[in-house]
């Protein structure tokens, strides 16, 4: 046997804290080991050329490379070593550089035996290494796609332009999500409802698009390829298809309740349309608070409704498909300012959100104002973004551009508006930002740099009084405005959670779903099939999302358009004779991977291998050792813990 | 006329000093003034806290000379609001330490007439005696 060993410099990540030299002399000395080399990135093509070179003219049939873990370039280095004619599966990597350069950084001398150690225990194993034959397995052409925002309409378009099958599922009566509530999008002031009204139009145009609206993921089963989907469709109670969308039910119906679409800023009925924009362009009826169906209460609406839309007995549906690959666009929620205490929001009147601003600048635009915006009007930033108080620790990204944007708006619909911006940094960072805050300070709005302290209510005047520093002039500000606006950041929406449960997603520290890697693989995920986008990902503006979108779309595409993929060889086996047929490993499989079957005179299990997942779930269970996984079989693993106690194979 | 700053090694010094006896790491703040814009006695103050705190991070021991050390009344009022979770009264406690470790008095007992010692609360003695008494 002939192993060759590389250890990689990671260009200082791992070489200005573990000894390479140290490390080199010790793997040399281990059996079987012919050949120690270093490189500065052995993940270039100078070094993969290197690898190559030698298993074809020193004959090498085993190869570990000590760099980075094995889920940034295991795949790299599995491509070079079958370039060069090896299985990829007798090459092994041993992580230095997650595992030990990046958190020992200060304990430099620890850290080197560390690597020599995890050094030992690769070669120890890829001794014991067997080649794995490579099969592949057949994938379709359907998608779902969780979330219909701007996210979700992006990707579903974008795979059913390119002809594949989607399922679009969105849990709200209408498809557009926060974005059909703004009313310009920055930088470039786009009446929001105007840009998106036309992509929403599309979803429903595209036959390729199957949309369910009111409905939400109740489970899914299986696996890339032959993800098993149930759907829970609540009812509507107002048929998609019959309805025109002509009010008579809206102005019949003798209930009023605050309406979503506006913050709670303005009413609707209990039956009503969802927004102006609403695709479907249908009306619903709101069951929380219809006067009642059970029995029923009212039949205003269905008397009123002449092409007999309305069906009070309607039932909610369970829907049952098939798709290949999941795109998750469940968004984010808006952070809840009342846990921000010291601002009182909620019970102060005259201290509102920017989305209610939103709302409010919509209506004044349309000539309907709701209310009186007032003549001195401030925003606070940063509220409940980059605040540990709040919990939350990132920064939302988006609350100084629309801050920028709503102030300017405010301040040109009426000049003698005096609005100031309380920030902490004015974050102007992407493509026309900084433009637009020039535009903004041009129109006559004053940025303050402080972060507000506190904010008090006039039980009289009801003016709401500030106080913050000047952290530039260093003067301690103490002043009345008419309308104070929170500029409230993103946080991770319900749906997302939801989601990131059912599909055992990881999240990121601030609760964001965790992509596979933040730079190579942005819209992946660690789940095969799985991808994400937009504000389910993290805080980001509209481009942004889109981008994203797009992104996830062509990611799904890729892997589906082969119509088959490679599937992993790490799969369960069963060694027949010592499987005694209990059948503890069927009832662990989460992926209904494991059969026990008759063979010759006794019950022993098989496993389906195109299902197998390779989790090892059934080998640790298996209480006679017979359920074992290819690449991680016992005297693989137990040859490494063996070689992590510095002790020799016996 | 405005003084001019020089940022020298002895500044970093200092900073490392303030760091070490208050245990907040003040390099942590991003200046965004929560702390002045609650703290109940900044009217008293000639510098706001966060003003404090940028020259405990640029290492400026001028900072000593200020009134406001003395005059943080330790409510926590910018401890429990500081988005860092800095705690500002800490960073005053080390700089009150620093001069009065070198024996230095805020306050003179013999000099405070008997007839106002008379009307004082003895709990205000005692705090005045641990906050401004080596």
């Amino acid at each position: 046997m002939k192993i060759g060993v590389y250890v990689c410099h990671c260009g200082g990540n791992i070489s200005e804290v573990v000894n390479i030299k140290e490390v080199m002399a010790f793997a040399e000395k281990q059996g079987d080991v012919v050949m120690v080399k270093d490189h500065a990135h052995v993940c270039s093509d100078v070094g993969r050329n290197m690898v190559i070179e030698d298993i074809k003219v020193q004959g090498l049939d085993k190869v570990v490379v000590a760099a980075c873990s094995p889920q940034f370039h295991g795949k790299t280095f599995m491509a070079t070593v079958d370039k060069a004619g090896l299985n990829p599966y007798v090459m092994e990597m041993a992580n230095i550089r997650e595992q030990c350069s990046w958190p020992h950084y200060s304990l430099p001398e620890m850290a080197t035996q560390k690597a020599k150690d995890i050094i030992h225990m690769a070669i120890a194993k890829v001794r014991l290494d067997e080649p794995l034959a490579r099969k592949t397995s057949p994938i379709g052409k359907r998608v779902l796609v969780v979330g219909a925002g701007i996210a979700g309409i992006q990707a579903a378009l974008d795979l059913g332009d390119a002809e594949f099958k989607v399922y679009l599922v969105e849990k709200e009566a209408s498809i557009g999500g926060k974005m059909v509530k703004l009313a310009r999008t920055f930088p470039t002031e786009d009446c929001a409802a105007c840009i998106l009204s036309p992509k929403m139009a599309d979803v429903p145009a595209n036959s390729n698009i199957e949309l369910m609206t009111n409905a939400e993921i109740e489970e899914v089963k299986g696996y890339l390829g032959n993800y098993d989907i149930t759907v829970l469709k609540r009812p509507r109670y107002v048929d998609i298809d019959k309805c025109t969308a002509c009010n008579d039910c809206t102005d019949v119906c003798p209930v009023v309740v605050p309406n979503e679409h506006d913050e709670g800023l303005t009413s609707r009925k209990a039956i009503y349309i969802a927004n102006p924009i609403a695709v479907p362009h249908a009306y619903i009826l709101d069951d929380k608070s219809c006067l009642g169906l059970f029995p029923l209460a009212c039949t205003k609406c269905f008397d009123a409704c002449e092409p007999g839309a309305i069906n009070y007995d309607e039932k909610p549906q369970r829907l049952h498909f098939t798709v290949d690959t999941i795109i998750v666009a469940t968004g984010y929620d808006i952070f809840d300012a009342r846990e921000k205490k010291v601002y009182n929001f909620g019970p102060a009147e005259n201290i509102i959100t920017a989305l209610d601003m939103e709302r409010m600048i919509v209506h004044e635009a349309e000539g309907s104002p709701i209310r009186d915006i007032g003549k001195r009007i401030a925003f606070i930033q940063c509220v409940g973004s980059r605040d540990e108080q709040a919990g939350n620790e990132y920064c939302s990204r988006i609350c100084c551009m629309y801050a920028t944007k709503l102030s300017q708006l405010m301040k040109r619909a009426d000049p003698k508006r005096d609005v100031y911006v309380f920030y902490t940094d004015l974050r102007a960072y992407g493509k026309g930002f900084e433009e637009y805050y020039k535009r903004a300070a041009n129109t006559g709005v004053k940025f303050v740099r402080g972060r507000v302290a506190e904010l008090f209510e006039d039980p009289v005047t009801k003016k709401v009084l500030l106080k913050a520093e000047d952290t530039l002039s260093r003067q301690i500000i103490e002043s009345e405005f008419d309308l104070v606006v929170l500029s409230v950041g993103m946080q991770p929406g319900e749906g997302t959670k939801k989601i990131a449960d059912q599909l055992h997603l990881i999240k990121s520290p601030g609760g964001f779903l965790q992509e596979a890697h933040p730079k190579f693989r942005p819209v992946d995920t660690l789940t095969d099939g799985v991808f994400i986008c937009g504000c389910a990902q993290g805080p980001k503006d509209i481009p942004d999302t889109v981008a994203q979108a797009s992104a996830a779309a062509a990611r799904a595409i890729r892997l589906m358009n082969k119509g088959e993929y490679e599937v992993d060889p790490i799969t369960a086996i069963v060694d027949e004779d010592l499987c005694c047929g209990c059948g503890t490993c069927v009832s662990v499989c989460p992926y209904d991977a494991i059969k026990t079957e008759m063979r010759a005179d006794k019950r022993v299990a098989k496993v389906n291998e195109i299902l197998c997942q390779g989790c090892g779930s059934c080998s640790a269970a298996c209480p006679s050792g017979a359920s074992q996984q290819h690449w991680f079989r016992t005297h693989q693993l137990r040859a490494m813990i063996t070689a992590a106690l510095g002790q020799e194979e016996s | 006329m405005v003084k001019k700053m020089i940022i020298s090694s002895e500044n970093e010094e200092f900073m490392r000093k303030i760091i070490e006896l208050s245990g907040e790491i003040v390099t942590m703040c991003d200046q965004c003034g929560t702390c002045s814009g609650g703290c109940p006695m900044v009217g008293e103050m000639d510098i706001t806290p966060s003003q404090l705190m940028r020259l405990a991070q640029l290492g400026v021991s001028d900072v000593l000379d200020s009134r406001t050390i003395w005059v943080c009344a330790s409510c926590f009022t910018c401890t429990v609001r500081c988005p860092r979770g800095l705690d500002v009264s800490k960073v005053a406690e080390a700089m009150r330490q620093i001069i009065l470790r070198q024996a230095i008095d805020r306050i003179d007992i013999r000099a405070i007439p008997k007839e106002e010692l008379e009307k004082l609360p003895q709990i205000a003695m005692v705090s005045a005696c641990r906050k401004f008494t080596s």
